[in-house]
C-alpha cells in the first residue's frame, strides 16, 4: 500500500515540534526519516499512527484519506509499528507479546473466552503458531517462554518487530529499530528490514545508523527543526549541502566541503 | 436575601477549612507526586488533640500550638515511616500505603482519646455577631483569617525562602533538584510536615464549629480531593477557589435541595469535573509522551 | 492439538472445588461455614478486581457500589412481588448497566483520576443507600427474605443446615467465577486487557480498541461484585449500607493487592486473610483498625507484587 503525507504539523506549547512535512513511501522499498535529535521524527511517527492529532495535513493510504482516524483503526487499515522507548509488554512472556500482535485476526467473543470454549482456544492456538514464526523470523524462537522483562535491548527491539509483522500490516514505520544493537545485530535487524520491504510491504524507517540507511533506503527524507530540508535517493542525500549543515553545523559544512572539494 | 448571605457565609466557613486541605493535598503532590488519602486524618488529630488539652484545662493558644505539632509530627512520621520506604511504589500500592496510614491514625485516635464527638468554645466565644440580616460565628472569622494566613504564609515560604524554593525545585523536578545539590528527601519529609501543620489547624479552628471525632478525617479528605480536583491539581490557587466553591455549593444544596444530600455534592462535582475538564479550573493539561 | 490436557480453567475450577471441600472438611461449627461463606463471598467480588486490577490495571475506588447494587436489588425487589431469583438476576443487570453507562466516560481517566472518580461514584451509591430509608431501612440496613440455600439442596435430597447449604452455594460461585477469570486471562480478549496494562498506546497500534475492552473489564467486575452482593444478602439474610461504603471498596482492592492483584489465586489468599483477620483481631478489639492500617502499609512496603508472588518466588529461589 501507498503512504501519501501531505503537510501534517503539530504545535507543543507553541513551538512547531512538525511543520508542513509531506513524502510519499512505496510499496516493496524502505524510505527512510533522519534527522539531528530533536527534528521531530519520532513526533511525525506519532502523526501518522494516530497518537498525536494533526494540526493540518493529510495521510493517506492508497488514496484513502485516514488522517482523522483514531490509533487503532489506523491499525485495522494495515499500519503497524514500532516504539522509539520501546512499548513492550514487560509482565508477558515474548510469545505472549507478539501473540497480541495477532489481535486483529482473531475472532474473539467475550462469552466464548469467558467459557473457554473450543472456538475461544482454536484462535489462541491459531495465535500462537504465527507468533512462534514470527519469533523464529526475528531470531527469537528460544526465547519464547521467557518474560519479556528478562530479554536484552536488541533481543526487545526485534520482539516489537516481530509482534507488528504478525499483525499482517502492509505499512509498517520502524523507530529506531537499530538502536543500541551491536554491528553483527545491526546487521540482523538490517537484513530482517530488507526481506520485510522485499515481500511488498511498504517500510518507513527512522534511523541514526548512517551506514544502514544508506545501504537499504530507496528513498530518504531529511528533517530538522520539524521541517523537511531535503529529499531523495540516498546518492542524493549524502552530498546535499543543506543535510550536511543541519548534521553538522555551518562549520562542520564548510569542513566537509573543504575534505570533498 | 438575608437566607442566601447566610448560605454564602456558612459556605465561605466551611470551604475555608476545604481549601486548607486542599492546599495540603496539593503541596505534598507536588512535591512528591503521591495523593494523600490520610490529609484529613491531620484534620482530626489537631481538633481531637486540642479538644482534649482544652478539656485538661491547657490554654487555649498552648493546646492550639500542641495540637499543630502533633499534626506535623504525624505528617513527618507519614513520610518516614510509610511513603519514603515506598517510592517507587506503582499506583496502587501507593494508595494502599495511605489508605492504610489513614485507617492506622483513625485507630490509634480512637484507642488515644474516644469515640465520642467533641468540640470547645470558640475562641472569642460563641455569640453570633449581625452582619447584614445574617449571623456569623466569630470562630467562623478565625477561620477564615486562619486560611488566608495559612495561604499567606505558604506564599511567603515558598517562593522567599531556601527551603521553600528547594521543596518547589523538588516539585518541578525531581532529579534535576537532586543534581543540583537540593536535598530532595528533606523537601519531601518537609512537604508532609508542612500539610499535616496546616491540616492540624485547620481542625483546631474548625472544631468549635463543625466539631471533632475520631472518623470525621475521611468525608473530611474527599471533600478535600473534590475541591482539588474543582481547582486543578498541583495548582495552589486552584485549591484556594476550589475549596470556597465546595463549601458554598456544599451549603446552597442543603439550603435549597436537601439537607441530606449536601455531602453528595462534593462527589457530584469530582465526577462532573473529571468528565468535562479533567485539569480542573487553574491546573496544567496532561499529556502522555510517548 | 497437543494432547487433551484439563484447560486452565477447568484446573482452577477442580483446585478451588477441592479447596472447598476441604474446608468444609475442617470446619467444627456453624460459625466457621459462615466465616467460610464470607471468605468465598469475598473471593468471588475480588476475582472481579483481579479483572479490572490484574489484567488491566485500572484502579477502582468504587467498586462496592456494585455489591451494594447486587445485595440491595435482591432484598428490595421481592418486596413489590418479583421472586428471588429474578431479583438477584436484575441486581446484577443493573449494575452491569451502570458500569457500561458510568464506565465510558469514566475509563477515559487513568491513574489517580479514575481512582478518585470511582470513589466519587461509590459513594454516591451509598448515600442514596444511607438517605433512602423509605425504600432501603437507612444506615440500619433492612432484611432479606429469599431463596434458601437448604430448598436447593432439599431438591436433590440433601438435608443441610443453612450455613452449611450457603458455604457449598458460596464455594460453587467463587470457583466457577475464578475458572471464568481463567479462561479469560488465557484467551484473546485475556491478551488484549493485558496489553492495555502494560502499554496503552502500543496496545491501539495492534488495532485494540482500548475503550471498549476497559469497559468490558468494568462491566465484567462490577458483575461479579453484584453477584457477591447477591449472595451476602441472601446468605445473611440482612444488609447495611456499609456493604457499599468506601471502606468496603478499599478492602476489595486491598485482598486483590494483598494476596496478589493479577492472579485469583492471590484473591483467595487476600480473601481469605482480610476475611479471617478481623475474627481473629476481635481479641484486640480496640487496635483492630491499627493492626489493619498497619498490615496494609507494611505489605504494601515490603511485597509489593502480594503474598501469592512473593511465596512463588521464594519457592523458585529455594531450587539450586
Amino acid at each position: 500500500m501507498t503512504l501519501e503525507i501531505d503537510g501534517i504539523g503539530i504545535s507543543f506549547g507553541g513551538i512547531k515540534a512538525v511543520d508542513g512535512v509531506g513524502f510519499a513511501a512505496r510499496p516493496g522499498e524502505v524510505t527512510s526519516i533522519i534527522g539531528p535529535n530533536g527534528a521531530g521524527k519520532t513526533t511525525l511517527f506519532n502523526l501518522i499512527s494516530g497518537v498525536y492529532p494533526t494540526a493540518a495535513g493529510t495521510v493517506r493510504i492508497d488514496g484513502r484519506d485516514v488522517t482523522r482516524l483514531p490509533a487503532h483503526l489506523l491499525a485495522r487499515a494495515g499500519m503497524a509499528r514500532t516504539f522509539q522507548n520501546l512499548q513492550i509488554f514487560p509482565q508477558m512472556t515474548a510469545r505472549d507479546n507478539v501473540m497480541t500482535g495477532c489481535h486483529m485476526r482473531e475472532r474473539a467473543s467475550l462469552l466464548a473466552d469467558l467459557l473457554g470454549l473450543p472456538s475461544s482456544r482454536r484462535e489462541t492456538a491459531k495465535s500462537r503458531i504465527a507468533a512462534e514464526a514470527a519469533l523464529d523470523r526475528a531470531g527469537l524462537a528460544e526465547l519464547a517462554d521467557r518474560p519479556a522483562s528478562e530479554l536484552s535491548y536488541g533481543q526487545l527491539k526485534r520482539l516489537e518487530i516481530a509482534r507488528a509483522l504478525v499483525t499482517g500490516c502492509s505499512i509498517l514505520l520502524l523507530d529506531e529499530p537499530a538502536a543500541g544493537c551491536n554491528a553483527v545485530e545491526t546487521r540482523e535487524v538490517d537484513d530482517l528490514i530488507a526481506a520485510i520491504a522485499s515481500e511488498g510491504r511498504t517500510v518507513v524507517l527512522i534511523e541514526h545508523d548512517m551506514r544502514m540507511v544508506m545501504r537499504i533506503s530507496a528513498r530518504i527524507v531529511v528533517l530538522d527543526q520539524g521541517r523537511k530540508i531535503a529529499e531523495g535517493t540516498p546518492e542524493q542525500i549524502r552530498n546535499d549541502p543543506q543535510v550536511i549543515a543541519a548534521y553538522l553545523g555551518a562549520h562542520g559544512a564548510a569542513e566537509a566541503e573543504a575534505a570533498h572539494g | 436575601m438575608s437566607e442566601l448571605l447566610q448560605f454564602i457565609i456558612s459556605g465561605v466557613t466551611v470551604g475555608a477549612i476545604y481549601a486548607a486541605i486542599a492546599l495540603g493535598f496539593t503541596l505534598i503532590y507536588n512535591a512528591t507526586g503521591v495523593v494523600n488519602f490520610a490529609q484529613g486524618e491531620f484534620v482530626v488529630i489537631g481538633g481531637m488533640t486540642a479538644a482534649a488539652l482544652i478539656g485538661a484545662g491547657v490554654p487555649v493558644p498552648l493546646a492550639a500550638l500542641l495540637a499543630v505539632l502533633a499534626g506535623t509530627l504525624a505528617g513527618v512520621l507519614l513520610y518516614r515511616l510509610a511513603i519514603k520506604p515506598a517510592r517507587q511504589a506503582p499506583l496502587v500500592s501507593l494508595i494502599i500505603i495511605t489508605i492504610g496510614a489513614s485507617i492506622f491514625i483513625r485507630g490509634a485516635m480512637q484507642t488515644l482519646f474516644d469515640k465520642q464527638i467533641h468540640r470547645y468554645d470558640g475562641f472569642s466565644g460563641d455569640a453570633p455577631l449581625r452582619f447584614g440580616g445574617a449571623t456569623i460565628l466569630p470562630q467562623s472569622l478565625w477561620i477564615i483569617a486562619g486560611s488566608v494566613a495559612v495561604f499567606g504564609f505558604l506564599a511567603w515560604f515558598l517562593n522567599r525562602t531556601r527551603a521553600g524554593r528547594g521543596i518547589r525545585a523538588t516539585a518541578s523536578n525531581r532529579l534535576a533538584a537532586a543534581l543540583v545539590g537540593i536535598n530532595t528527601g528533606r523537601a519531601m519529609n518537609l512537604s508532609f510536615a508542612i500539610s499535616a501543620g496546616i491540616g492540624a489547624l485547620a481542625g483546631v479552628l474548625a472544631t468549635p464549629v463543625t466539631f471533632t471525632s475520631y472518623d470525621a478525617g475521611v468525608l473530611m479528605a474527599l471533600k478535600g480531593f473534590s475541591a482539588t480536583m474543582l481547582g486543578g491539581v498541583g495548582s495552589p490557587l486552584g485549591a484556594l477557589a476550589g475549596g470556597l466553591l465546595i463549601g458554598l455549593i456544599e451549603a446552597t444544596t442543603a439550603g435549597y435541595v436537601s439537607s441530606d444530600y449536601k455531602d453528595a455534592a462534593a462527589f457530584v462535582v469530582i465526577l462532573a469535573v473529571l468528565f468535562v475538564r479533567p485539569q480542573g479550573l487553574f491546573g496544567a493539561k496532561i499529556t502522555e509522551r510517548v | 492439538m497437543a494432547g487433551r490436557s484439563i484447560g486452565p480453567g477447568l484446573r482452577t475450577f477442580l483446585i478451588f472445588a477441592a479447596l472447598v471441600v476441604i474446608g468444609a472438611a475442617l470446619f467444627p461449627s456453624s460459625y466457621f461455614y459462615r466465616v467460610g461463606t464470607l471468605v468465598w463471598i469475598n473471593t468471588l467480588s475480588v476475582t472481579g478486581i483481579v479483572v479490572l486490577l490484574g489484567y488491566v490495571g485500572l484502579v477502582s475506588l468504587g467498586h462496592a457500589g456494585f455489591f451494594a447494587i447486587g445485595a440491595y436489588a435482591t432484598a428490595i425487589l421481592p418486596q413489590y412481588g418479583l421472586p428471588s431469583g429474578v431479583a438477584m438476576l436484575a441486581g446484577i443487570g443493573g449494575a452491569a448497566l451502570l458500569a457500561l453507562l458510568v464506565g465510558r466516560p469514566i475509563l477515559r481517566l487513568s491513574g489517580y483520576y479514575l481512582a478518585i472518580a470511582t470513589l466519587g461514584l461509590g459513594m454516591l451509591i451509598w448515600m442514596v443507600l444511607s438517605k433512602e430509608a423509605w425504600l432501603t431501612g437507612g444506615p440500619d440496613g433492612m432484611a432479606v427474605e429469599g431463596m434458601s440455600a437448604r430448598n436447593l439442596f432439599k431438591l436433590v435430597g440433601l438435608s443441610l443446615k443453612s450455613a452449611e447449604a450457603w458455604y457449598w452455594v458460596a464455594g460453587g460461585c467463587a470457583s466457577l467465577g475464578a475458572a471464568l477469570a481463567v479462561n479469560l486471562g488465557h484467551s484473546p480478549w485475556g491478551r488484549a486487557l493485558r496489553a492495555i496494562h502494560d502499554s496503552d498506546v502500543a496496545a491501539r497500534s495492534l488495532g485494540i480498541d482500548v475503550a471498549r475492552a476497559k469497559s468490558a473489564a468494568f462491566v465484567i467486575s462490577a458483575v461479579y461484585a453484584a453477584v457477591a452482593g447477591a449472595l451476602l444478602a441472601l446468605a445473611n439474610g440482612y444488609i447495611t449500607p456499609d456493604t457499599g461504603g468506601f471502606m468496603h471498596s478499599v478492602e476489595m482492592v486491598t485482598m486483590a493487592v494483598l494476596g496478589g492483584a493479577s492472579s485469583v489465586f492471590g484473591a483467595l489468599v487476600g480473601a481469605l486473610i482480610l476475611t479471617a483477620l478481623p475474627q481473629v483481631l476481635t481479641v484486640l478489639a480496640d487496635y483492630e483498625h491499627m493492626v489493619l492500617g498497619a498490615i496494609m502499609v507494611l505489605t504494601m512496603i515490603a511485597m509489593r507484587r502480594g503474598l501469592v508472588p512473593a511465596l512463588a518466588g521464594l519457592w523458585a529461589r529455594r531450587r539450586p
